[in-house]
Parts: C-alpha cells; sequence; structure tokens
C-alpha cells in the first residue's frame, strides 16, 4: 500500500501537470492572437482573420481547462498540503493574493469580451480587451513563478518561531533563480504554442486545405519557433548554472554523478542505480560536464555523495532531463531545417508535414519533462533547506486520497484525449468553416480593416 | 462570545478586514456563479432550440464569475492559514467532489460547441452533472459547516437535504435570470421553473435558520437575547417580505409578457439575490468571530500582520478598479442574450 505522502505528492504532481499544459498554451497564444489581429489590421489579408478564428477557439478551450484546473490547484494547497501555508504562509500568501488581485480577474473579466463582444464594441476597445487578457496571462506567469522559485532559493525571511516572515519583499520576489525561470518558462509557452500552430496547420495541409491561412500558421509558428529555440537553449544553461550555485544536489542528479570529482563526465545514456551508486550502460563523453557547469576542463563538480541523506532520486531527474534537453535540440533542428525547406516560397513536402504533425504537442512533453526535473530535482525539500515535503502533508487518509487520485486521474485522461481529439478535429473543418463564412463576411457586419480609427462600435446600440 | 482583540492595533483590525472581504468574496460568487450553475441546472428541461441560448446568456460571465470562489478561497488560504488547512482537510472529499463537478461544467461549455455534432449531447449532459455536482457538493459543506463539521447519520442526511436545496436556490436564481435574459417560450419556461424552485429554496433558508441556534447556546443566544433581537429582528421579516415580492412578481409577470410589458423583468432576479444575501448575512452573524465553531476565531488563524498588510494595501487599491471593470463587463453584455459567436 502507498503512503499517505507519496500520494498526495502523486495527487498532486497530476494535478499541477494536467493544470501546466494549458497556461504554457494561453500565455503566448494571446500574444500570437493579437499578431494575427495585427497583421490583419496592417494588410487586411482576410486569411489572417481565418487563423485567429481558428486559433481563438484552441485559446478559449485552453482556457477553460487552465482555469477549472487552476481553482483545483487553490483548494490543494489546503487539501493535500496545510503544513506548507501554516509554515511559510505569511510569504507565500501575499504571492498568491496578487496573483489573484492583478492577473485572474483581469484575464477572466475581459475574456468574455475578448471571445464574445466583438459586435459590442469598438474594434480598438476590442484589441484592448485581447491586451488585456495577454497582460493577464503573463502577469500570472510572474507571480506563480516568483513563489515557484522562491521555494528552490528562499531569499528576503526569518524564521520566528518555525514560521517564515518576511524582511524584503524585493528579495523574495527577485529570488536568486526567479529570473531565470520566468524566462525559462515563458520561452517555453512561445515555443510549445509555435509547435501547437505549425503543427496543426500542417495537419491541415496534408488534409488537403490549401487556404492562405494554413501557409500562414505553419510559416508564423515555425518562424517563432526558430527563433526561440536558441535563446532557450541559452536561457536554460543559464538557469542550470545559477542552480549549480543554489541547488548542487539537484545537477548532481541531472548529470547522474555519484562522486564529487574534477573533470566530470557528461554521461550522455546510462540507467542510474541508486542501490549500487553508479549508471549501468553508461555513455559518457570526457571532462564535458565540468566544461558546461564550470566552463573549465578540470573544475570540480559535486557529485550525489556530497549530500547524503538529502539528495533527490537521481533516476527520475536524470531522464526528465534528459528528455527536455532532447526535445529542445529536436525543435532547433525540425524549425530550422523546416524553414530551409520552405525558403521563397516552396511547399511542405508530406515528410516535413508528418513531422510537424508529430511534434504538435513536443512543447508539452518538454514542459512536464522540465518541471519534473527541477521539482523532484528539489526533493526531499518542499522549500529548499527550509522545510521538508512529508513536514507539510496533511492528516486526510491513504485510502481517501486513493479514491479522489483515481477519480482525478481518469477525469484528467478523458480530458486530455478530449482536447487533442477536439484541437485536431477544429483544425480539419476549419477550410469548410472559412468557405462558409466568406459569404457572410461579403455582407455582413465584420467585414473592412480592423484598424480603422474612426471603426463605430458596431451594434453596440442595436444590442443593447 | 471570545473577548474581541484591540481592534486599533494591526494585529486587531487586520483580520476583521480580510474576513469582510472573504465573506463578501464567497458571498459575490454565491450569488454570481449561483446563476451560472442555475442555467446549468435547468439545462436538461429545456427544448434543445433553447439550449444553445442558454448557455450564450451566461458564457461571458461565468469564467470572472467563478474567480470569485478563488478569491474567497485565497483569502482564506492567505489571511487565515491555520483554518484553511484545517477546514479544507476535514473537507476532503465534498471539496473534491465540487472540484470535479466544477472542472467538468467549465470545459463542457467549451467542448460542447467545439466538439462533433454528435458528441454535443453528451457534453450537454456534462455540463448538468457537473452543474449539479458543484450546487449539491456546496450546499452539503454548508450543513456540515453549521453542524460543526459531524458525520453521524443525521448529520449526513441533513447536509445532503441542504445540498439538495442549495441546488433548487441556484435553479432560482438561474431561471429569474434567465426570465430577465430571455424572450418568448424559453422566458415563459424559466419563470415556471422559478416558481417550481422556491419551496425547497425556502425550507433550505428555514432548515439552516432553525438548526444553527440549536446546535449551539452561543448562537441561540446571539439571536434570542432580548437585547439582540431588537437589532436582528429585520431579518426573518425581510426575507418574508422578499419570497412574498418573489412569489407575486412570478405569478403577475406571465400576464404582464402578455401584453408585451417587460415591467419588472428583474424583480424574480433581484428577489432571489437579496434571499441569497440576506441568508448569507443570518449565517455570517451567527458564526462570527469564529472560522471553526467554538475552536478558532479569525484572529487565532490570522497570518502575520505585516503580511495581511501587503496584501491589504494591494487589495485596496485593486478590487475597486477589479469591480469597476467587471460592471463595464456586464454593461457590455446587457440587454436580452444573443446567440455567442466568435469572430
Amino acid at each position: 500500500m502507498l503512503d499517505a505522502l507519496l500520494l498526495a505528492r502523486i495527487q498532486f504532481a497530476a494535478n499541477i501537470s494536467f493544470h501546466i499544459l494549458f497556461p504554457m498554451i494561453s500565455i503566448a497564444l494571446t500574444w500570437m492572437l493579437l499578431f494575427f489581429k495585427w497583421r490583419y489590421n496592417r494588410t487586411g489579408e482576410d486569411y489572417w482573420m481565418n487563423a485567429y478564428r481558428l486559433f481563438v477557439k484552441v485559446f478559449a478551450l485552453s482556457f477553460a481547462l487552465g482555469v477549472v484546473s487552476g481553482i483545483t490547484m487553490s483548494f490543494q494547497f489546503g487539501t493535500n498540503w496545510p503544513g506548507f501555508m501554516e509554515t511559510v504562509g505569511n510569504i507565500a500568501g501575499p504571492l498568491l493574493a496578487y496573483e489573484v488581485l492583478t492577473a485572474f480577474f483581469l484575464e477572466a473579466a475581459f475574456l468574455g469580451i475578448m471571445l464574445f463582444g466583438f459586435n459590442r464594441v469598438s474594434n480598438r476597445v476590442h484589441t484592448l480587451a485581447t491586451f488585456l487578457v495577454a497582460v493577464g496571462t503573463t502577469f500570472s506567469a510572474f507571480w506563480i513563478l516568483a513563489l515557484n522559485s522562491w521555494m528552490h532559493t528562499p531569499a528576503g525571511f526569518e524564521m520566528i518561531d518555525g514560521q517564515a516572515h518576511a524582511t524584503s519583499w524585493f528579495e523574495i520576489v527577485f529570488n536568486p533563480s526567479f529570473p531565470y525561470r520566468l524566462v525559462h518558462t515563458l520561452l517555453a509557452s512561445g515555443l510549445t504554442v509555435a509547435f501547437l500552430i505549425a503543427g496543426l496547420s500542417a495537419y491541415r495541409w496534408l488534409k488537403g486545405d490549401r487556404s492562405r491561412s494554413v501557409m500562414a500558421g505553419v510559416k508564423s509558428g515555425l518562424w517563432l519557433g526558430a527563433v526561440l529555440i536558441p535563446l532557450q537553449i541559452l536561457a536554460g544553461d543559464l538557469h542550470g548554472l545559477n542552480t549549480l550555485e543554489h541547488q548542487p544536489a539537484k545537477i548532481a542528479a541531472m548529470e547522474g554523478l555519484w562522486e564529487t570529482e574534477r573533470g566530470a563526465p557528461f554521461v550522455l545514456f546510462g540507467i542510474p542505480d541508486e542501490e549500487e551508486k553508479t549508471n549501468h550502460f553508461a555513455i559518457e563523453i570526457p571532462k564535458l560536464a565540468s566544461l558546461l557547469l564550470t566552463h573549465d576542463l578540470d573544475g570540480e563538480v559535486k557529485g550525489i555523495d556530497a549530500f547524503e541523506g538529502e539528495h533527490p532520486p537521481v533516476g527520475p531527474v536524470f531522464w526528465a532531463f534528459r528528455i527536455m534537453v532532447g526535445i529542445g535540440f529536436l525543435m532547433l533542428l525540425v524549425s530550422w531545417a523546416a524553414l530551409w525547406q520552405l525558403r521563397k516560397g516552396r511547399e511542405p513536402s508530406p515528410l516535413l508535414s508528418r513531422v510537424l504533425v508529430g511534434m504538435t504537442f513536443s512543447g508539452w512533453i518538454a514542459v512536464l519533462a522540465g518541471w519534473y526535473t527541477t521539482e523532484i530535482g528539489r526533493q526531499p525539500y518542499l522549500v529548499q533547506d527550509v522545510m521538508l515535503t512529508a513536514d507539510a502533508v496533511g492528516p486526510v487518509a491513504a485510502g481517501t486520497v486513493m479514491t479522489t487520485l483515481i477519480a482525478w486521474l481518469a477525469l484528467y485522461a478523458f480530458l486530455v484525449s478530449s482536447y487533442i481529439a477536439v484541437l485536431f478535429y477544429l483544425a480539419r473543418n476549419a477550410g469548410a468553416k472559412e468557405q462558409s463564412e466568406r459569404g457572410v463576411n461579403a455582407h455582413g457586419p465584420r467585414v473592412g480593416p480592423l484598424i480603422d480609427p474612426m471603426s463605430t462600435p458596431r451594434g453596440a446600440e442595436a444590442n443593447a | 462570545m471570545p473577548e474581541l482583540p484591540d481592534l486599533t492595533t494591526a494585529a486587531g483590525w487586520l483580520p476583521l478586514a480580510f474576513m469582510i472581504v472573504m465573506g463578501l468574496a464567497m458571498l459575490a460568487y454565491v450569488v454570481l456563479d449561483g446563476f451560472d450553475l442555475g442555467v446549468g441546472l435547468l439545462l436538461p428541461f429545456a427544448e434543445d432550440d433553447d439550449k444553445d441560448l442558454m448557455i450564450a446568456s451566461i458564457g461571458p460571465f461565468w469564467d470572472a464569475n467563478e474567480t470569485w470562489l478563488v478569491m474567497g478561497v485565497g483569502v482564506l488560504l492567505v489571511a487565515f492559514p491555520m483554518a484553511h488547512g484545517t477546514i479544507l482537510t476535514t473537507l476532503y472529499l465534498p471539496v473534491s467532489l465540487m472540484l470535479i463537478g466544477l472542472t467538468l461544467r467549465g470545459v463542457a461549455f467549451d467542448f460542447r460547441v467545439k466538439a462533433r455534432a454528435d458528441h454535443k449531447v453528451w457534453w450537454n449532459r456534462a455540463f448538468f452533472g457537473g452543474s449539479f455536482l458543484a450546487a449539491f457538493s456546496q450546499g452539503f459543506m454548508l450543513g456540515e459547516l453549521v453542524l460543526g463539521f459531524e458525520l453521524s447519520p443525521f448529520a449526513v442526511a441533513f447536509s445532503c437535504f441542504i445540498g439538495l436545496c442549495l441546488a433548487s436556490g441556484y435553479a432560482l436564481l438561474g431561471a429569474c435570470w434567465l426570465t430577465a435574459k430571455t424572450a418568448g417560450t424559453l422566458q415563459r419556461q424559466s419563470i415556471v421553473w422559478a416558481r417550481r424552485s422556491v419551496l425547497l429554496t425556502g425550507l433550505g433558508v428555514a432548515g439552516v435558520s432553525v438548526v444553527t441556534p440549536l446546535l449551539s447556546s452561543s448562537i441561540f443566544d446571539k439571536w434570542f437575547n432580548v437585547t439582540n433581537l431588537i437589532v436582528v429582528w429585520p431579518m426573518p421579516v425581510i426575507t418574508l417580505v422578499l419570497f412574498a415580492v418573489l412569489w407575486r412578481s412570478l405569478k403577475r409577470l406571465p400576464v404582464r409578457l402578455d401584453q408585451s410589458n417587460e415591467y419588472g423583468i428583474w424583480v424574480p432576479f433581484y428577489c432571489g439575490v437579496g434571499l441569497f444575501m440576506l441568508a448569507f448575512h443570518g449565517l455570517a452573524y451567527s458564526l462570527f468571530p469564529w472560522l471553526v465553531v467554538d475552536e478558532m476565531t479569525i484572529w487565532q488563524a490570522a497570518a502575520a500582520p505585516e503580511s495581511l498588510m501587503v496584501i491589504f494595501v494591494g487589495a485596496a487599491v485593486v478590487l475597486p478598479v477589479i469591480v469597476a471593470y467587471s460592471i463595464f463587463v456586464y454593461r457590455v453584455f446587457r440587454g436580452k442574450a444573443t446567440p455567442l459567436e466568435y469572430y
């Protein structure tokens, strides 16, 4: 029988893993929707608006899933980890409160106008609403990552009678790992959306849809990916160096390095074994880990042996890290090769289209692998060097947690598969919809370049 | 009643201020998401042609409405961290059911118009099922709250009954909302739905009002002590008046609508909102200053004053802005509901 601590961790991990999928899409997708709208306003070309219409539905669906799973998160702090708020509530509380106040209401309120309000407000107000939703999603990432980073690299507080009390809010928010984590996560969101847009558009291409919005989608996605991925590799490297400074045990697990040594090798592949403290079937590149981490071929890197009794489980961290990095380099290869193939107006080959479709949700896998690396890498601590995960768990019986865990897992499996199926369904039918809406557009209310500063509030009075 | 601390110190007035913010957020949630959930509860009783419009009437709002729940629980979490753990671990099961319900409801809203047409009927069922599960669990938790989190057969039966009553109350709000936001046969149908949900709603209000004072002598004293009686007697009286006005309005509206006269079309909805506000106020009066009855007061559960101050400053600046743009959104979508379309 699994104990209550492990079950609570699995349940929380399941919820947060499910949750993170959707903000990762909605954060960057709002900005891409603004981009589509801006292109349409500039060029007056219908196909940009058609791309907008497809992806605004993807956005609405992602946003709804993000909201409902986020509500679950806010309750599970209390149901699963009551000790967390009792110990560090004075720090975590205000950060979460500012997320609700500055981000949640902003995005939720203006979402209605963004999605359904175009016929009721002027184009400017509509663009502003879209912009405010984008700002809201990004603010949300800011505050929650400030809190998460503080759990990795706590700063600006003192412990009084076993409770954390703030001494400097600037140091709390801008704690050592925060800038790196924020940049790394926002870039990850951009990459997730880049490959989502490219993948769904390539799927339309494969299905024989030759609307101009298809190539607009493929190219926008690929360009976004091709530009962001080198930046992401750089940001990831810097984040790694920051982790080495503040959480060396995590780095030792990521590298699969069992003993502290100079000139440490980089383990390309291997099967870490906690019992024997070694990697089986290891393929190593000599001295590369030292070079990457210390920028010196003979630099010293601390191994697992330096953190006896307080290091994370090696296997999951080791593997998750490799999956994330592997997908990162795959994204680099695919986006650059694809743009080369599409140069000067060439069409995508069936092979390229299939690869892009296959990579539609590659961002999700990289994101999850990355979060597992960093979060499992912090174990056994919940707040690094301040409180243990085991000290935060609630008194709920293992059987109860097990029952709800099974219910949640079933629900999440069902929702993720429905989500993926519906996205491809929407993409498949986007072309036919564009055809039918063209007729409406010719004499409907939605015609005309949207940038026109004199554009009147369409139908606002008529509908009132 | 426990001693009040010195309210001129930060440690004294800040928890009080946050209790008021939490109460108002919860009330906003119950009223606003109440009509959303109510519309979901009425969905299976409607003609297929009307279902899209019913959901369109709440489409632009439900997301922001649900955010008030995050706000209410958020204040409990950040301002009263000690109580957050105690209450939520005790209510673990109903909270989980409510969350599953809210999840189903929220996603079904979007899936039903985007998935294949032959799947729509299933998403409609998920929308109703989720709404019912959420409403019922919330009522169940309310029942448990006034009974001091007991799990005896009577307590569970009573809490289940309150669960049904709250669902009925939400259906009342939803029906009154539809009465004002729609026209034609759906509007007539909504008036009938509203009339049918009044009885169970009334029984729920009465049930909680009778049981609460009987359970705790201090709460009994708050209501039936002679000096307090002078202050509190308007509450039950206004409640009865509102029920009477609601009933009369629901009787007369069809007659007026026959003459194409929409005068007082919002009266049932406002009566419903008023009833929820009074019931909530009565409950708050009974429980204050306890967060867990006879165990933990708001001052015992509060976070450190310096952290509360940081949130308070932010909340004082941002909350009025939130209220302002929420009103703006309701104004943009005022008038009769129209079919939703992404442009």
